[in-house]
């Protein structure tokens, strides 16, 4: 079959109803009776709650009701735990996930400690300052090195400890290498990340309808399933019985999945107590601190090199701050743990780490979930031993990448989806040829950037590489069915935050059907139009529900065959599927709509065969043996001004391969929203946390995000290694454009600053902590 | 309870009577009154830009501003842009073609930015579309789109 729709530039199905204002997000839920919730939340970041005065906040008018811990009864728990952790032998990890409203203590700042509801938000929100909270403060643990000292003031005091956790993961033998190699770089990487500051703040409506015992929730979730079943759980309802929406959602990038926020579980409660609807709504002040963060880690690396460059072996040690909580389990650390071994073929690595709670707003993956933290340590390593070796840097990486012919490439650690790390496949090589040739290095090197250093500028170019490890387990699922009217409707489980689900997932299934894509009808999070599922996270959309998709519009077109040979009397191979017809080839007059063949295929009177099914439709599910590994190479001149340090980037270009792609038009929309966020991660955007645990930057004027001028234009090409893992032969590409961003920002201005002998070892940067760097360097050069 | 102030505030060439508290945000009253949720809000503190509105013709924040200081004014909103999914204006189609929006949460608030700015300038360079932006964040798109989809826009006004 020829491709018409499968890989096009096609515009999106889901547009028209956004471009005009006419779709539904959270907030935008308006119900008859409905009440309003709001949060008292702590103002310090560990505090014993002595007391707490809600007196005058009832009788204030228009207050419903006002909650404590101790008013929510059984309903008070820890939440679940999200994600188990790995089974690798001798892991320490110590479960302490959220509670729904603080009791006693305070962990963080901005942890919920009282609900108000009410029956508007301004009333609600004047009774939070009708409350009166009495606290102890306690001194806070903020600095991870100091969390694991011995007199550290403890967050779970029941542990004794403040670690959360502790992995080692060993691949060869990194100490029995060490005497044959030429050289050892050792260095200390700090990498802090900020958070994912969707446009839309998060927020839930729950509707109780009593009559029919029956729960709608409208949640601005990533995993709408997972928040029904789990709801379900703790409200004692079947899953039947609850309804869990997630409508369109203004960006996710991760924290949109830390299911069972503390409002998540509380508001679907109350508005049962009451009988009303309730809706809570979060603000920006909140979303700072309430939602959860990634953050930094702390590596002790080392690697040893023989002398024309080769990497023998790697040894890593690092600290990763998972904040006051650690619900979602190891996700974060593990990934950065895997990303250390980047493209690279790495015969003897160490690795181990250990997660420490601090009085932080809890951490989650963010989107690139810890993997850039470990491609920045592995480039930064190469580029320094490049310089040390007097190989060109891009050299040194193209020694050292996996061949072609190894793959599938067993990287002997456990990955976060707890099988072995093993890349499908890859061809890194032309990736960083095109690369080179497009960025026209060489020539930059060898004249562009002389002359230009003649002229007193400072100009740099970087180059770098990634993987992504993407579209891993469990499994999606799909129903893909023909309408009567010749509509084809495609359902699954996950949410979509922006991806372009709507229109992605109808070419997959335009591609088997003949129909055209804007004749396709996707809904995605809706849980009474799907049952099953996991959620959209790791770069999966694409490939685990794209492939369920894939596969129940096959049964359906097979199906359409059967239905319309009997119905023609022509052997199927005769037939064709084309623009929304099946027809017998060359016979236009034996020709019937797929909406026709739909109703002949669901009799209503009359006997049919024994083990007919009606209807043209299918469900069909997808789950992989493990994720697909996409791959790239990230290259960018920029200018410094020497003076202020501000930058300004020239050039940026992304070659990148994620397998057969569905929608380059798309593609290209995500990797330029993971570089823009790459880039607010490398240069914009950092939480600021004082000593007592306080973010000091909780706003948009202090907390900056890259604006359209702080984002160029970004050029895009494309390899296409396919993954042998699916049959549509696809990898995810959600956080390629975030993930290397830090270590290419730390090669070339070390490169456009070339006058000082530069180290960057640390991300974000920014003027300011650029020229305290600098400084440091001529300090110590004195 | 704060007494209740009358308005009558022109909407899309409607105009409405409300009560309402002195505080309302424009924002909520655009919103959550009159049901037109087209208008986003993102930070409420008035730098993201998502709740632009057009107020007497002007691009403005609706969260910066109070639903009585809109007393007597004309406010266009996105519901105002196009009469239904099948006539966008073209800045709309533009950016629908050009893959101008992801989420869309910024969207409608970048579109009422965007509509003063074409209005004064229908042959912008990139530099002058960047600098028009730079008022809305858009945390989805990096932008390159939005900026391919405002001189398609443009080039179909001329
Ligand atoms: S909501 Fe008004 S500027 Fe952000
Ligand atoms: S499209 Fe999502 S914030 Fe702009």
């Amino acid at each position: 079959m020829t491709t018409r729709y499968f890989g096009k530039r096609i515009k999106r199905n889901e547009d028209p109803r956004l471009l005009t204002g006419r779709s539904l997000f959270v907030d935008d839920v308006d119900l008859p009776g409905m009440l309003h919730a709001a949060f008292v939340r702590s103002p310090y970041a560990h505090a014993r709650i002595i007391n707490i005065d809600v007196s005058q906040a009832l009788k204030r008018e228009g207050v419903v009701a006002v909650y404590i811990a101790d008013d929510l009864g059984d309903y008070w728990k820890p939440g679940p735990l999200l994600v188990s952790p790995p089974p690798i032998a001798d892991t320490v990890f110590n479960e302490k996930t959220q509670v729904p409203l603080a009791k006693d203590k305070v962990k963080f700042s901005g942890e919920p400690i009282v609900m108000v509801v009410a029956e508007s938000r301004y009333i609600a929100e004047d009774a939070l300052a009708d409350i009166y909270v009495d606290y102890e403060p306690f001194s806070a643990v903020v600095d991870m090195e100091k969390a694991l000292e011995e007199d550290s003031p403890l967050i779970h005091e029941d542990l004794g400890t403040n670690i959360a956790a502790r992995v080692v993961q060993k691949k060869g033998d990194y100490e029995s290498i060490k005497p044959d190699a030429a050289l050892i770089i050792k260095r200390r990487f700090s990498y802090e990340h900020g958070c994912a500051a969707a446009m839309e703040n998060r927020g839930v409506v729950a509707e109780w309808d009593r009559r029919s015992g029956r729960l709608t929730v409208w949640d601005t979730t990533q995993a709408p399933v997972v928040i029904r079943n789990g709801l379900a759980d703790l409200l004692g309802l079947s899953e039947r019985q609850v309804r869990v929406i997630a409508p369109f959602i203004g960006g996710g990038f991760g924290p949109k999945i830390m299911m069972f926020y503390q409002e998540e579980v509380l508001v679907p409660w109350v508005a049962i107590q009451l009988d009303r609807p309730v809706k809570w709504i979060e603000d920006r002040a909140e979303n700072f601190v309430a939602t959860t963060h990634e953050r930094g880690q702390i590596h002790d690396a080392e690697a040893a090199f023989d002398k024309d460059g080769r990497i023998l072996g790697v040894h890593d040690v690092f600290l990763h701050d998972t904040g006051a909580y650690d619900p979602y389990g190891l996700t974060v650390p593990l990934n950065s743990q895997a990303n250390v071994l980047g493209l690279y073929d790495i015969k003897n690595y160490h690795s181990e780490f250990t997660a420490v709670f601090t009085n932080k707003t809890i951490v989650t993956p963010y989107r690139g979930a810890g993997r850039q933290h470990g491609v920045f340590v592995i480039e930064r390593l190469l580029d320094l031993a490049a310089k040390e070796l007097k190989i060109d840097r891009t050299e040194i990486r193209r020694r050292n990448f996996i061949p072609p012919d190894k793959f599938p490439y067993n990287n002997e650690i456990i990955y976060q989806d707890f099988v072995p790390l093993i890349y499908d496949s890859g061809n890194y090589e032309p990736l960083l040829d095109d690369a080179l040739e497009k960025i026209d290095y060489h020539h930059f090197i060898k004249e562009i950037q002389p002359k230009l250093r003649a002229e007193g500028k400072h100009v740099g170019i970087g180059i770098v590489a990634y993987v992504e490890g993407t579209g891993i387990g469990p499994y999606e699922g799909a129903k893909v069915q023909v309408m009567s009217s010749g509509r084809v409707s495609v359902v699954t489980g996950v949410g979509t935050q922006g991806q372009g689900h709507f229109t992605s997932f109808a070419q997959i299934a335009a591609e088997q059907l003949g129909v055209p894509v804007d004749k396709i009808d996707v809904v995605t999070g809706d849980t009474d139009q799907f049952y099953w599922g996991a959620g959209t996270f790791a770069s999966r959309g694409a490939v685990v529900a794209g492939n369920a998709i894939y596969e129940a519009a096959r049964d359906v077109r097979k199906k359409i065959l059967q239905v319309a040979s009997e119905h023609f009397n022509a052997p199927e191979d005769e037939l064709e599927l084309f623009d929304g017809q099946i027809r017998v080839a060359d016979v236009p007059r034996m020709s019937i709509s797929l909406g026709e063949l739909a109703k002949k295929a669901n009799p209503t009177r009359g006997a049919v065969k024994p083990g007919t099914q009606p209807g043209l439709e299918a469900t069909n599910y997808f789950g992989p043996e493990r994720g697909a590994t996409s791959s790239g190479i990230h290259a960018m001149i920029i200018e410094v001004d020497p003076e202020t340090l501000q930058i300004h980037i020239q050039k940026y270009l992304v070659v990148h391969d994620c397998g057969k792609v569905i929608n380059p038009l798309i593609l290209d929309g995500q990797i330029h929203g993971g570089v823009a966020q790459g880039i607010g991660n490398a240069f914009y955007e950092r939480l600021v946390y004082d000593d007592d645990g306080q973010l000091l930057n909780g706003t948009f004027m202090d907390y900056h995000l890259p604006s359209a001028l702080d984002v160029p234009r970004i050029e895009t090409a494309h390899g296409e290694t396919v993954s042998p893992l699916n049959a549509m032969g696809v990898k995810g590409a959600g956080e390629a454009g975030a993930i290397p961003v830090g270590p290419l920002f730390a090669q070339a201005l070390e490169d456009a600053l070339h006058n000082v002998d530069l180290e960057i070892l640390e991300i974000p940067l920014n003027s300011n902590r650029l020229w305290e760097i600098i400084n440091d360097a001529n300090n110590k050069g004195k | 309870m704060t007494r209740l102030r009358s308005v009558a505030i022109t909407v899309n060439n409607q105009e409405y009577k409300r009560e309402v508290e002195p505080r309302m945000l424009l924002s909520d009253f655009l919103r959550h009154e009159l049901g037109l949720t087209g208008t986003h809000v993102g930070c409420e503190h008035g730098v993201c830009g998502a709740c632009s509105i057009l107020f007497d013709g002007e691009s403005a924040r609706s969260c910066l501003m109070f639903a009585v200081q809109a007393d007597g004014h004309a406010i266009r909103t996105v519901e105002g842009l196009s009469a239904d999914e099948d006539h966008l204006h073209p800045i709309q189609q533009a950016f629908w073609e050009a893959h101008g929006l992801q989420c869309g949460f910024c969207t409608p608030g970048i579109l009422m930015s965007l509509i003063p700015f074409l209005e004064k300038n229908l042959d912008p360079t990139e530099e002058e579309i960047r600098h028009a932006l730079s008022g809305n964040l858009c945390r989805c798109t990096g932008y390159q789109h939005i900026v391919d989809a405002v001189k398609l826009a443009a080039e179909r006004m001329r």
